[in-house]
């Protein structure tokens, strides 16, 4: 008896650590495609989450109330993250970043913390201060019996649809010839510009794809949280610890990153409540004393 | 150390407004303690940012500083001013001195990203241990100055504008020497530095130290101010944010500047919230990024242009 109840310990903090990883994959996917390719650490990637969030709750809300089925709440989450990167996405990359991009790296940094407060504030205004729920999308799905232990599975399709966007991502980048564009601007961006590839055109649609991931890691958690003020302040942090800790700019290690930081957080959280938060950032310091480019960062060309 | 005009204008203001701030009323000296207290850390962020660095990550030392103070309070009933300023800005020091030897090698957002995952883990470690307060951190009682108490916050009000002015004077005095004009060289070109005979990993680990002393320091002071500590206005990555806002704002170019950036900062932020409170946040975000687009001097550079850059450097 005693064995079986370590082994639904360990399958339940196997479980919940994949779904937090697999959320943080999610969101930390399109911040490191953005800076893999535009060399910018973006700060407001955070608001692109809770702006997704905010979205998805708020429509999945109203739609209940009108009578519509539940089952367009996953219609509603896909679109909220499109709709939300494109809108966020292009106004912040032609209306602010295209004016930066000769201008510091740190500088960028500090104008995206400053577009990240704003974004902050806009949502307050739009959507107000109290919480929102939007739990009819868990609540249609119901819940399964795993090796004995009961999970929502809403949950478990988040697994899912992080394997869809790794799957996604890989098939891009490594199988479409945009993906061979996008490879070339980020190993030489000027040999890039001289071979002809629109370079201002790849930089908005990078941009604009990796804010709807960050809208649709936002849409998606939606129903399974409280959607309430200050979203965003946690999750940017958490995706910088992701990022930092598989290698800036690499898909792949952002899946690595993301599971590693996943499954540790669900041990601490079962087994040491205490330490929650300390273990996520001392890995990530760990990591940026060790190994500052990250686990599995990409080869970097030399350049003279 | 006296005779340049900055530190003329110093010793002038220093004493135009502690005189000043005898007759003032209430909500003016609040402002003044709270700026003041922060300018001291932006001081040390300036120092930094004349390098060209950017800690995302020093409300680390920030927070030190503060709860240097409450557990001096809480644990050993330590009430004197000096006492507490002094334990914020060694314990403060002490910690940027050794996280000093693995930061002097770290540039750009790699040095902001490490700034930025060590104050989260002490931010972790506090929110979670319920015996450093938790979430709702201390209340700290009245500090007391050379063993009296004062009846009113002037006298406190006065220290703080003695610390800021002797903490300017050596910054300024810091900026004059060799190391201190490495600053900016080093941001504009470390391989040449390092052809002159310097070390830029001593010349920044020299600032990286010089800061987190002061930001101890300020933190220490707010503390006092504020009369509390807690992890989320002290600790937390938002406060480094608006540390480095304040230093943008202010601008890079003289040790004055940081103390007009944080009283700017200061009535800007109570004027946002009354005005508007859903969207202080909003009008914070905006004026930043108007700072960075159009102004990257920060203020200084508007008063430098206003005095026909008559100011030295």
């Amino acid at each position: 008896m005693l064995g079986g109840s370590v082994v639904e310990a360990a399958l339940t903090i196997l479980l919940d650590g994949l779904q937090f990883s697999s959320y943080l994959f999610i969101v930390s996917a399109g911040l490191t495609i953005i800076f893999g390719v535009m060399k910018i650490l973006n700060v407001a990637h955070g608001s692109f989450y809770a702006w997704g969030a905010y979205t998805a709750a708020f429509f999945i809300g109203k739609f209940s109330d009108m009578g519509l089925p539940d089952a367009l709440g996953f219609l509603i989450i896909v679109a909220a993250a499109i709709v939300v990167g494109i809108i966020l996405g292009f106004i912040i990359e032609q209306g602010i970043l295209k004016y930066m991009y000769e201008r510091d790296e740190v500088l960028i940094v500090l104008a995206t913390f400053g577009l990240f407060l704003v974004l902050e504030d806009i949502i307050l205004i739009a959507f107000g201060t109290d919480p929102y729920f939007a739990y009819q999308p868990m609540a249609l799905l119901d819940a399964v019996e795993l090796g004995g232990i009961t999970r929502d599975v809403y949950g478990l399709t988040l697994i899912g649809v992080a394997a869809i966007v790794a799957v996604g991502c890989w098939w891009l980048l490594n199988k479409t010839k945009w993906g061979t564009l996008l490879k070339a601007v980020i190993f030489d961006r000027e040999m890039g510009i001289s071979m002809g590839i629109n370079v201002p055109l790849v930089y908005t649609l990078t941009f604009i794809g990796g804010a709807i991931l960050g809208g649709l890691g936002g849409a998606y958690i939606a129903p399974t949280i409280s959607v309430s003020p200050g979203l965003g302040t946690e999750v940017i942090v958490l995706s910088f610890a992701v990022v930092v800790v598989g290698g800036m700019g690499s898909i792949a290690g952002a899946a690595i990153g993301s599971l590693i930081i996943g499954i540790l957080r669900a041990i601490a959280v079962h087994e040491l409540p205490q330490v929650e938060l300390f273990v996520v950032f001392a890995v990530m310091a760990i990591v940026l004393v060790f190994r500052p480019e990250g686990l599995f960062a990409p080869a970097k060309p030399r350049k003279i | 150390m006296f005779n340049d005009k900055t530190a003329k204008f110093l010793l002038l203001a220093a004493i135009v407004i502690c005189v000043g701030g005898a007759f003032a009323p209430n909500w003016i000296v609040n402002q003044f303690m709270f700026g003041f207290s922060r300018a001291l850390a932006i001081l040390g962020l300036m120092v930094l940012w004349r390098t060209g660095l950017v800690s995302f990550g020093h409300a680390f030392y920030f927070g030190l500083g503060a709860y240097a103070v409450a557990i001096l309070d809480s644990e050993f009933g330590v009430s004197d001013v000096f006492l507490r300023l002094l334990a914020g800005a060694v314990v403060a020091g002490f910690a940027g001195f050794l996280i000093g030897f693995i930061m002097r090698n770290y540039r750009d957002i790699f040095f902001a990203m490490l700034n930025t995952a060590i104050s989260m883990v002490l931010f972790g470690i506090v929110v979670k241990t319920e015996s450093l307060g938790s979430t709702d951190g201390f209340a700290i009682s009245m500090s007391t100055i050379l063993g009296f108490a004062p009846e009113t916050k002037y006298p406190m009000f006065v220290i703080i504008m003695l610390v800021g002015l002797t903490a300017a004077l050596l910054v300024n005095f810091y900026l004059k020497t060799t190391f201190g004009k490495l600053t900016t060289a080093i941001r504009d070109n470390e391989i040449r530095v390092e052809y002159l005979g310097f070390s830029v990993a001593h010349a920044i680990h020299l600032k990286y130290t010089i800061s987190t002393i002061l930001a101890g320091g300020a933190g220490a002071l707010m503390a006092m101010s504020l009369g509390q500590v807690d992890p989320e206005s002290m600790i937390n990555w938002t406060v480094s944010g608006e540390l480095v806002f304040v230093t943008i704002l202010a601008g890079p170019g003289n040790v004055i500047a940081p103390f007009i950036g944080s009283l700017v900062f200061e009535i800007l932020r109570t004027y946002a919230f009354e005005l508007a409170p859903q969207a202080w946040q909003l009008i914070m975000g905006a004026t930043f990024l108007t700072i960075i687009f159009f102004l990257p001097g920060g203020i200084w550079s508007l008063i430098e242009k206003l005095g026909g850059k008559k100011n030295e450097r």
